[in-house]
C-alpha cells in the first residue's frame, strides 16, 4: 500500500513538472529558429574583431592553430569561404565557428560565434578571452569593430 | 520505498538544471598546461611538401581506423572519426552488482566515439603538424555520458611513433 502511495505521489509531482518543461518546449521552442537575446548589432560587436591584415589564408591558419591550443578539434575548415569550425568537449560541448574576411582596404575581420551545449553564447566575455587568445598567436592587436 | 520520490525529484532538478546553463568562465581561456599540450600533440617534419605530409597523416589515420569526415588541403586540415564499443569490464560488474543488491539496472557504456583532427603548418624550412583526438561515450540507454579531450601523452607518442614509420614507408614505397 506505501508503494502505491509513494507511486501516486511520484506522478503526482513529475506530472505538472513534464508538462511544465514539455508544453512550454512544444509552444516556444520554433522561436529558436530566429531567437536570439541580443541585437543583431550587438552580437557582431561582441563577436568581431579587426585586425591590421590582409593575410586570409595566414590569420585562418593561425584561428586554427588558436583553437587548438584551446583544446578544440576542427570540424570543418574552408579556404575560399573563410570559414572554420571546431568543438570542445570537456564535460560539455562548446561549438564555434569562425569566419575570416577582408575588412576595409588594410585589415581582416575575424568573426567568431560559439554555442555551449544547446545555448547560444551571447555573453561578451567567452569572445574577449578568444581575441586575447588570438592576439597573442597573431602577434597583432585586435580591434573592435563598429 | 523512499527511493522513487527522490528519483524524481533529482531528475526533475537536473531538468531545470539543464536549462539555466552558462559557459564556464575558462572555457575560452589558454590555461598554463595549454603550450605543454601543444608540445604534446605536435611535431616538426623535415619537408616542405605540406601536401605530401598531410597525405601521409590521412594514411595513418586510416591505419588507425579513422574516417575521413573533412579536409581542406590548402589550410593543412583533416578532420577524421571512428565508432567504437567503449564497454568496460568494471562498470559492467558494478552494474550487475547494483541489480542483485537493489534490484535496479544502472545504465553501462556502450558506445563511443572518437574525433581527430590533423592540422599541418608550413615553419621556415619545415612542417608542423598537430594532431588532437576527443570522444564522447554512450551508454546503453544511449545518453552521453562522457565528452572529454584526450590528454594522455602515450596515445599521442602512439600516434607520432606511427607517422615516422608511415613517412618511412612511403619514402621507401613500401
Amino acid at each position: 500500500m506505501k508503494k502505491i502511495t509513494h507511486l501516486a505521489l511520484a506522478v503526482l509531482l513529475a506530472a505538472p513538472a513534464s508538462l511544465a518543461v514539455h508544453g512550454n518546449a512544444a509552444a516556444d521552442s520554433m522561436e529558436h529558429v530566429m531567437g536570439t537575446e541580443k541585437s543583431q548589432v550587438a552580437i557582431r560587436q561582441i563577436q568581431t574583431r579587426a585586425f591590421d591584415t590582409r593575410e586570409q589564408k595566414q590569420t585562418l591558419r593561425t584561428v586554427i592553430a588558436t583553437l587548438q591550443d584551446l583544446g578544440f578539434v576542427i570540424d570543418k575548415a574552408d579556404e575560399s569561404l573563410g570559414t572554420v569550425s571546431g568543438t570542445k568537449l570537456n564535460g560539455y560541448s562548446l561549438r564555434m565557428t569562425v569566419t575570416v574576411k577582408p575588412h576595409g582596404k588594410t585589415q581582416t575581420s575575424v568573426r567568431a560565434n560559439a554555442q555551449y551545449n544547446v545555448v547560444a553564447v551571447e555573453d561578451p566575455e567567452p569572445y574577449q578571452q578568444f581575441f586575447a587568445a588570438l592576439e597573442k598567436a597573431m602577434f597583432l592587436t585586435a580591434h573592435e569593430v563598429d | 520505498m523512499m527511493r522513487r520520490p527522490l528519483c524524481v525529484l533529482v531528475a526533475f532538478s537536473m531538468i531545470m538544471g539543464g536549462c539555466a546553463q552558462q559557459i564556464p568562465k575558462d572555457a575560452l581561456q589558454l590555461r598554463p598546461e595549454s603550450l605543454e599540450l601543444r608540445q604534446l600533440q605536435t611535431r616538426s617534419f623535415e619537408t616542405k611538401d605540406e601536401k605530401k605530409l598531410l597525405t601521409t597523416g590521412a594514411s595513418v589515420l586510416q591505419d588507425l581506423g579513422f574516417n575521413i569526415d573533412e579536409s581542406e588541403t590548402p589550410l593543412g586540415v583533416i578532420v577524421g572519426s571512428k565508432d567504437r564499443d567503449a564497454v568496460e569490464a568494471g562498470q559492467v560488474v558494478g552494474s550487475v552488482m547494483v541489480a542483485v543488491l537493489f534490484g535496479v539496472y544502472m545504465p553501462v557504456d556502450k558506445n563511443q566515439k572518437i574525433r581527430a583532427s590533423l592540422v599541418t603548418r608550413p615553419v621556415d624550412k619545415k612542417t608542423n603538424m598537430r594532431v588532437t583526438f576527443q570522444r564522447i561515450i554512450w551508454n546503453t540507454q544511449g545518453q552521453i555520458t562522457r565528452t572529454e579531450s584526450v590528454e594522455d601523452p602515450k596515445i599521442y607518442q602512439e600516434f607520432f611513433e606511427k607517422m615516422s614509420k608511415s613517412v618511412f614507408l612511403e619514402a621507401h614505397e613500401i
